[in-house]
């Protein structure tokens, strides 16, 4: 595979997703005009940030009047998971200049660092080159999209009805994704902790109980792979 | 809320979370992970998506944090979807279950 195909794989990979970005970016444009904002604060969030559901952070508390940091720090929190995705991507694009790391850095989001992950796995001959534009493939089709709808959104400014059930998108979106990455035992057992793990620390402030459900199942699904290594039957 | 108060927290969200994406692959970039950090990153997507998906799906917004059994079967329909057809497949299926059962229980 070149680049250049790659590239386009990514892109067409990625492109079941826009039937997500595209109602959840119109949404947040509709709801940031609806919190007072005008329509270039609106882009300048999408743009800036690209990670819808902190930006939805973000405007509700502010619309709440939370104060200044209570608010940036929550919106920050909702991103810490990303940082996990930035340690998962270093052993396939690690390689990768200074200058295309932080671009790519800038456009991590979440479905196309579950696609690009899950090729990367299943093709693990793939030269880092070509890694690197299947990755850019995937981004370049999401974010285009986020920026676009959510100027329309912001544009437009109709209330999309509540009939349209768009809160569950989300959810929705990320079982999409996960279902593919179930491929073995311990992917099934990391997922499972997961979901126990977020049911008990759901308590937890700052949406930290997700960060430390995800870190036990990882530590769960590691496990279950050496245990199943040891008894011979690799997964 | 203020002009003010909008850039700080627009300009610091930004800023914020472009380190928490940059950090591993800006400061880890172009060396080798150790074999356990390699054999858990593996697991990151199957440990994050489901711990994200697990409270909005039991405690949805929509209702005011009320399990809603319709959301849980629409769930089910996504997740069974998606691991046996495809993600268009998921998207649809969570969706159009949702909206269908909803109009059945406006008609009751």
């Amino acid at each position: 595979m070149t680049p250049r195909q790659a590239f386009w794989r990514g892109y067409r990979d990625c492109a079941p997703f826009i039937l997500i970005v595209v109602p959840y970016s119109l949404m947040f444009g509709v709801v940031a005009r609806d919190a007072g904002l005008d329509v270039l604060q609106a882009m300048s969030m999408s743009v800036l940030v690209i990670a819808g559901a902190s930006q939805f952070t973000a405007l509700t508390l502010l619309q709440d009047h939370a104060p200044v940091f209570v608010a940036l720090f929550a919106a920050l929190a909702v991103n810490l998971r990303m940082a996990m995705y930035s340690a998962a991507l270093v052993p396939h694009v690690g390689h990768a200049p200074l200058g295309i790391r932080a671009l790519m850095a800038y456009l991590m989001v979440d479905q196309a660092f579950a696609v690009a992950v899950r090729t990367y796995e299943d093709n693990p001959d793939m030269p880092q080159g070509v890694k690197v534009a299947y990755y850019f493939g995937c981004m370049m089709l999401i974010c285009p999209f986020w920026y676009g709808c959510t100027l329309i959104g912001a544009l437009v400014g109709q209330s999309i009805p509540d009939s349209f059930q768009l809160d569950f998108a989300v959810p929705v979106c990320f079982i999409a994704l996960t279902a593919p990455l179930l491929r073995s035992l311990p992917h099934v057992v990391t997922a499972l902790v997961a979901i126990i793990g977020a049911v008990v620390f759901a308590g937890l402030p700052w949406s930290l109980g997700i960060i430390t459900a995800a870190l036990f199942a990882m530590i769960a699904g590691a496990q279950t792979e050496v245990f199943l290594r040891r008894r011979g039957a690799a997964p | 809320m203020s002009d003010a108060t909008f850039w700080i927290v627009t300009i610091g969200l930004g800023i914020g979370t472009f380190l928490i994406r940059f950090s591993f692959l800006g400061l880890m970039g172009g060396r080798d992970l150790p074999d356990w950090a390699l054999l858990h990153l593996k697991y990151v997507g199957a440990a994050v998506f489901p711990a994200l998906i697990t409270p909005l799906v039991l405690w949805p917004d929509a209702t005011g944090g009320v399990t809603d059994p319709v959301r849980l079967i629409a769930a089910g329909a996504a997740f069974v979807a998606g691991m046996r057809v495809s993600v268009i497949a998921a998207i649809v299926a969570g969706m159009g279950t949702l909206y269908v059962l909803e109009a059945l229980r406006g008609l009751l």
